[in-house]
């Protein structure tokens, strides 16, 4: 691509920050402020705070837009309460995943959709496309929020301090509307850390005046900007998977390990219904490579696309792998055969640059917070 | 950042000491340590091996990626560092002291070695 990289609205800040930028599809995103090693702890220990303005928001509204979204996307849409969150994927008739999501029920009849930065365009024409026949409206809102995320421990002490706003009532995967550091904020318990936290969609235009104050009201209490190195091997060790590595058009989400997403008692048919069924039975009968967790016996890290082995022979595929800040050792998740899947499989290793580091098998994820 | 201005530097950001001697004590730059991040695992050559000047000899691997180890100069390893092996956060701490990573007796050096404000002006800090 030859178009320059969309900068967020906090990009100065960022710069002013010294952060070490990257391309991260298609936008210039902080990578790191200092030492990603202790933006991951202080995640796992106080609290961090994210620029994620480059996912993509789009607005179902309409009184059939619940209809809508139930036809276009893989999950029961239906069952969403006002104020509440649910966690779905979008797939193709041939049942592979375009993108994984978070639907957010905004009102009766109003919803955010919110998809990956680099499948947003995707999702907003596959959306569009599917809405031909319903009474709803598809609205691309890309350029209307930007997205900051407070996580960690320490999170719901520090937003407090900032609103008014019920935050004992908002419970994990709901959202409701308040007023944050005085601006209006959809605020949402969610996020990909593995940690208890907030995000925040707020208008642009407000993003550096929120970032001012979720910093300074942090300041006591252990909060420090993170870039998305971080945001990877937080989520990594949470066994989250990230769409691009343990999601692909090439695998349904059963093949991902992830078929209860799929609702099939819903009413009505969807995209890929067909398709998905044949995905489902297959992964009962006849499973396909299963997504495993491997924990590295010494200490060279497994990258994505690295062969899993077994007997000198190549019986997976690795599809993230990081050295892990909590568990101290390289962690890695994998889609293996069948056979090697099970944890504590023996004799299995990483083909790393050609000579095999031995990896135990472990059960997803490798790190659960205590509550 | 300085460069430490008694050291020479190679293209490769690698950082090579005075030669004492006949050896030399090899590390990489500050502002390689940086672009790297947190440095997890270290891969040096061993004793007695013998390296070749812009040739790689071991490797260096953080959160993100591994970059591959080059020797700035030609020689034998007379010394690898353990302490950068059971603690690579050295290398991003104290790149030009503790963080070094192996020395060298030296038998041939490439004539393109920078000086301290060469390698400042190439590197760009």
């Amino acid at each position: 691509m030859s178009t320059a990289p969309r900068l967020t609205a906090l990009d100065a800040l960022h710069r002013s920050l010294g952060a070490t930028m990257t391309d991260f599809a298609g936008w210039d995103m902080p990578l790191r402020y200092a030492s990603e090693r202790d933006e991951h702890n202080a995640v796992r220990t106080k609290a961090g705070l994210f620029d994620l303005s480059h996912m993509g928001e789009i607005t179902v509204t309409g009184p059939e837009a619940v209809a809508l979204l139930n036809f276009a996307l893989v999950g029961n849409i239906g069952t969403v309460s006002v104020g509440r969150a649910r966690y779905t994927m979008i797939c193709a008739e041939d049942g592979g995943i375009l993108d994984d999501l978070i639907v957010y029920r905004l009102g009766e009849t109003e919803y955010m959709v919110v998809a990956n930065a680099g499948n947003a365009q995707i999702v907003l024409d596959a959306l569009t496309a599917r809405a031909e026949g319903f009474d709803a409206e598809v609205r691309d809102d890309r350029d209307a929020y930007a997205l900051l995320a407070v996580q960690g421990p320490e999170s719901p002490a520090i937003l407090a301090a900032v609103t008014d706003a019920d935050l004992d009532g908002l419970k994990y995967y709901a959202g409701l509307p308040g007023t944050v550091a005085g601006v209006p904020a959809l605020i949402a318990r969610t996020g990909y850390t593995g940690e208890d936290g907030f995000e925040l969609f707020v208008a642009p235009g407000h993003a550096e005046q929120l970032w001012k104050a979720l910093t300074e009201a942090g300041a006591s209490r252990g909060l420090i900007p993170c870039g998305l190195s971080c945001r990877d091997t937080l989520r990594l060790e949470a066994g989250m998977p990230l769409y691009g590595h343990e999601l692909t058009t090439a695998l349904t989400p059963f093949d991902a390990g992830l078929g209860r997403v799929v609702k099939f008692e819903k009413e009505g048919d969807f995209v890929g219904r067909k398709a998905l069924e044949a995905a489902a039975e297959r992964a009962e009968t006849a499973p396909p490579r299963k997504l495993v967790g491997l924990v590295a016996e010494g200490r060279r890290v497994p990258r994505a696309g690295f062969s899993v082995v077994a007997n000198g022979e190549v019986i997976g595929e690795v599809t993230s792998g990081a050295p892990s800040p909590t568990l101290g050792r390289p962690i890695a998740m994998a889609y293996v055969d069948a056979a090697h899947a099970t944890p504590g499989t023996e004799g299995v290793g990483v083909d790393i640059r050609g000579s095999h580091e031995p990896y135990e098998v472990v059960a997803l994820p490798f790190y659960k917070r205590q509550k | 950042m300085s460069n430490p201005q008694q050291l020479r530097y190679s293209k490769e950001h690698e950082w090579l000491s005075a030669v004492e001697d006949g050896v030399a004590t090899i590390g990489i730059t500050e502002h390689a340590a940086n672009a790297l991040g947190d440095v997890v695992y270290v891969q040096l050559p061993e004793v007695g091996d013998t390296v070749t000047a812009g040739e790689t000899c071991g490797e260096l691997e953080s959160t993100k990626s591994v970059s591959d180890l080059y020797s700035p100069v030609t020689g034998e390893v007379t010394a690898a560092n353990a302490d950068v092996v059971d603690d690579p956060s050295l290398v991003n701490s104290a790149p030009f002291e503790g963080g070094w990573l192996f020395k060298v007796r030296v038998t041939d050096e490439p004539a393109d070695l920078l000086s301290a404000d060469e390698y400042t002006a190439f590197s760009g800090n």
